[in-house]
């Protein structure tokens, strides 16, 4: 009897990573040829990597974009911006797939054609969170899931800080877009730090907590990053895109605004504002303001976030739409 | 000897007559009452005759029958007392049959011979008068409530006594004062909120007046302390004043109800009902054996006021959804059907997530599963029942202190009136009364776009993900736009507005 226990248990044991991966998802030890030297470098390296897809091309750059889960409107832009234009440049995005800034960060980079690799925290056959299904799958075609959990594991609290490592670990620079003063996000920052990588912030407003963490890390000596294309001269990342840059960035917006609808637009910006109060700074009768609101809307200027509230969307980056990520920005 | 009486009861909203026949003849002395009697019918015996009792009348020692005709309909309710007693006295030969000529007798009685008041006085007089009966004999403090139908004398009386002395003609007592209110007075009830006394919050104020105009069944979405109540509490005072028979389809209700103010008489003011989140759906629906109006009747011509729409039981809401369509709730029980009306304009008011503070970031506390939990407690069946879905915003200081008095109710009422009065103009001839009834057949007919409108309309489809049915609630809001306007033609800008108003969508439950 106690012999037969011992064969179950030992059995058990015996099962190799290899076998717990399973079709489609790979297990790479450290020591095979396709362990990413980058992490083979880190303190705590993890002892092997599920993977499914692919894993970072150790050629190319990657970057980490990490942020807040609950951003406000003004990190979602950031978020879509910097995705985008780093993957139209051909760098990789490394992020945690979760909501708010990560997810957005990957799926814009994705759609922007360019490629994007998510750590998680859970087993990579596992989506968290749920609603980001539609990036899992597109990271699962266009992009690689890892994770040093088995298959299966469940999204416990106590895993994320512990694929943070990895994050930081696989990338040469960490972007943070939007941390409060408590975030998981500075963890990330405090690991790639011990690892020797670069960190940049996306400045925000000082009364903004969104933005308090973010502005303590410039304090601290982190690099401002005011636009993407800092990024890749400070690399000097070649990019093909790279010199339209420049050339775009100057085009006017094409639209002819009249008065009052130029008095709007100039009262909206980046955090959203309330029909209320666009009615009492720019006194237009309420009847009137809809007309204006919803044209300044078609034509691609101003984008309802919430029940009446509106915020500034054009003329970021250029005169037409600069959002493309299709996780919250369009709805 | 044989006397005979007549009286009434209801059925649901709507009343029948009741002949209440006394027989008093030689045999063992007792009392019997037959009828298909409820258990509170049957002890009006032992009322009848203690009150006759003690106001000095000494029942004779004979056999005594009592029978309420029609004897297959169930009779409830202590309202056949008076009757009663007035019949025995009849068959006692103390009154002569033609003293109850053309009378119909209503009352509860108490052990010492006093008129107590019953529920339901306006229907039954109603239906005394369209059976052709002269007078009405009812408890004094009902009185009031009888006395505003023309063609029928209401008597009220206060005790036995005084009603047999009325009957034997030793006693007169005049008739109740018939006061029809007239339409100022009608107003006057409607001076408790004015939107006059709110500050700010312009932008939610004219779509209130959208929602009076054509009425839009409403939801409101703001802060805790936002003034979402305070906006709700202020719409009776610009609906247009009740007509004379709006009032009593109202007045009926709150009779049967037994929710008539003794003084008041006639319900002039609109209703605003406003149930606790923690209502049962039978509550709200109406309930009882025989089933009594509940807060969606109560709320006929009205306003059915939910604050926080989410935290009421999903079940309780759905029960709106068919009134919301039908404008009347049909109840079936074993012994039959009743039907209550419930057309009432629908306002709800709700925070945008538990803590009530999105889309303020820095004090939303609310994590995404917590908010979604929240929003998916509203039905989408029900949302497409809501054709305003309004944002209210926390007031601001400069606000609430600012001098310039806002618009006052009164004047917002006026354009209100004006835009009904277009729509009564443009269908009449048709079941439709608002805007808000058309189908989608009548939109083409109705609510025509333009070129222009067109135009801007497909465009606005693609880009706002609008769905078929937004689409429609779109067009019968701008149209109730272009009334408040005067316009016969529906214009950008009336679309562009009503636009603004569409309901609840994937934007917001999506952060």
């Amino acid at each position: 009897m106690g012999n037969q226990t011992e064969n179950i248990y030992n059995r058990r044991n015996s099962i190799s990573e290899e076998e717990k991966a399973g079709q489609n998802i790979r297990y790479i030890r450290r020591g095979d040829t396709a362990y990413p030297v980058k992490l083979d470098c880190i303190p705590s390296a993890p002892k092997g990597l599920y993977v499914s897809g692919w894993l970072p091309d150790p050629e190319a750059a990657s970057v980490a974009i990490i942020g807040a889960r609950v951003c406000s409107e003004y990190g979602r832009q950031m978020a879509c911006l910097f995705g985008t234009e780093l993957g139209k440049a051909g760098i990789q995005i490394i992020s945690g797939m979760a909501r708010g800034i990560d997810g957005i960060s990957q799926m814009s980079a994705l759609k922007a054609g360019g490629s994007s690799f998510a750590v998680l925290g859970c087993g990579v056959d596992v989506c968290y969170p749920r609603e980001n299904l539609e990036l899992y799958r597109m990271l699962q075609a266009r992009g690689g899931l890892i994770s040093e959990f088995s298959p299966g594991t469940q999204p416990l609290a106590q895993q994320f800080p512990s694929r943070n490592r990895i994050i930081s670990g696989l990338s040469d620079a960490v972007i943070v877009i939007e941390a409060k003063q408590k975030s998981g996000t500075l963890i990330t920052v405090d690991m790639a730090l011990e690892q020797g990588k670069d960190v940049y912030v996306v400045p925000g407003r000082l009364t903004d907590p969104l933005s308090e963490g973010c502005n303590r890390l410039i304090k601290q000596g982190a690099g401002i990053l005011l636009s993407p294309e800092e990024l890749l001269s400070d690399y000097h990342f070649q990019s093909k895109e790279n010199l339209k840059f420049s050339k775009r960035k100057k085009q006017k917006n094409q639209f002819v605004l009249d008065n009052e609808e130029n008095m709007v637009y100039t009262h909206l910006d980046l955090y959203a504002k309330n029909l209320e109060d666009i009615v009492e700074v720019t006194k237009i009768p309420v009847q009137e303001i809809s007309h204006i609101l919803l044209s300044l809307e078609i034509k691609g200027l101003i984008r309802e976030v919430g029940k009446d509230h509106y915020i500034r969307c054009g003329g970021t980056i250029d005169g037409k739409k600069s959002c493309n990520c299709g996780i919250t920005c369009q709805g | 000897m044989y006397s005979s009486i007549m009286s009434g009861a209801l059925r649901g909203l709507d009343s029948y007559m009741v002949n209440v026949e006394v027989d008093i003849s030689s045999g063992m002395p007792a009392f019997d009452m037959v009828g298909f009697l409820g258990s509170e019918v049957r002890e009006a015996r032992e009322r009848v005759r203690t009150a006759l009792g003690n106001s000095g009348i000494s029942i004779p020692a004979k056999h005594i029958t009592v029978n309420l005709s029609p004897a297959n309909i169930r009779k409830q309710g202590a309202a056949f007392d008076l009757p009663i007693a007035v019949a025995i006295l009849q068959a006692m030969e103390l009154l002569k049959q033609a003293d109850l000529k053309q009378t119909l007798i209503i009352g509860e009685l108490g052990l010492d011979g006093r008129v107590s008041a019953v529920n339901g006085i306006l229907p039954i007089v109603i239906g005394a008068a369209e059976n052709g009966y002269r007078r009405c004999i009812v408890p004094k403090d009902n009185a009031g409530e009888g006395a505003v139908i023309d063609g029928i004398e209401v008597i009220g009386v206060t005790s036995l006594t005084e009603t047999f002395d009325y009957l034997r003609g030793i006693r007169t007592i005049a008739p109740e004062g018939c006061r029809p209110a007239s339409s100022d007075e009608r107003d006057r009830g409607l001076q408790q909120y004015d939107f006059m006394d709110i500050q700010g919050q312009t932008a939610a104020k004219r779509g209130l007046e959208v929602a009076a105009a054509g009425f839009h069944n409403v939801l409101m979405i703001g802060p805790p302390g936002a003034g979402k109540t305070m906006l709700s509490k202020c719409m009776p005072s610009i609906l247009p004043p009740m007509s004379m028979e709006e009032c009593l389809e109202v007045s009926k209700i709150y009779s049967v109800s037994g929710m008539l103010h003794r003084e008041e008489g006639l319900i002039t003011k609109r209703p605003f009902v406003a149930p606790h989140h923690t209502i049962t759906d039978k509550a709200l629906a109406g309930c009882g054996n025989v089933p009594r109006p509940g807060g969606i009747s109560m709320a006929h011509r009205g306003i059915l006021f939910m604050d926080e729409l989410p935290e009421f039981k999903r079940t309780t809401l759905e029960i709106l959804r068919q009134p919301m369509e039908d404008r009347e709730i049909r109840i079936t029980r074993s012994h039959g059907t009743y039907t209550y009306p419930a057309d009432f304009l629908f306002i709800s008011a709700m925070n945008p997530c538990p803590c009530g503070n999105y889309p303020d970031l820095n004090l939303c506390t609310c994590a995404e599963p917590e908010v979604h939990r929240y929003l998916s407690k509203l039905s989408r069946p029900l949302l497409d029942r809501i054709d305003i879905c309004l944002d209210i915003p926390k007031v601001v200081y400069k606000e609430l202190s600012c001098s310039t008095g806002s618009e006052s109710s009164a004047a917002i009422r006026e354009r209100v009136c004006r835009a009904r009065d277009r729509q009564a103009e443009r269908y009449r001839g048709t079941a439709f009364r608002f805007n808000a009834d058309l189908g989608v057949r009548e939109l083409k007919q109705y609510c025509e776009l333009g070129r222009k409108e067109q135009q801007l309309m497909e465009s606005v489809f693609e880009r706002l993900h609008l769905s078929a049915r937004s689409y429609h609630r779109i067009i019968k809001v701008a149209r109730t736009i272009a009334d408040l306007d005067g316009m016969q033609h529906i214009s950008e800008r009336h679309l562009s507005e009503a636009i603004r108003y569409k309901g609840l969508d994937l934007k917001y439950e999506r952060r």
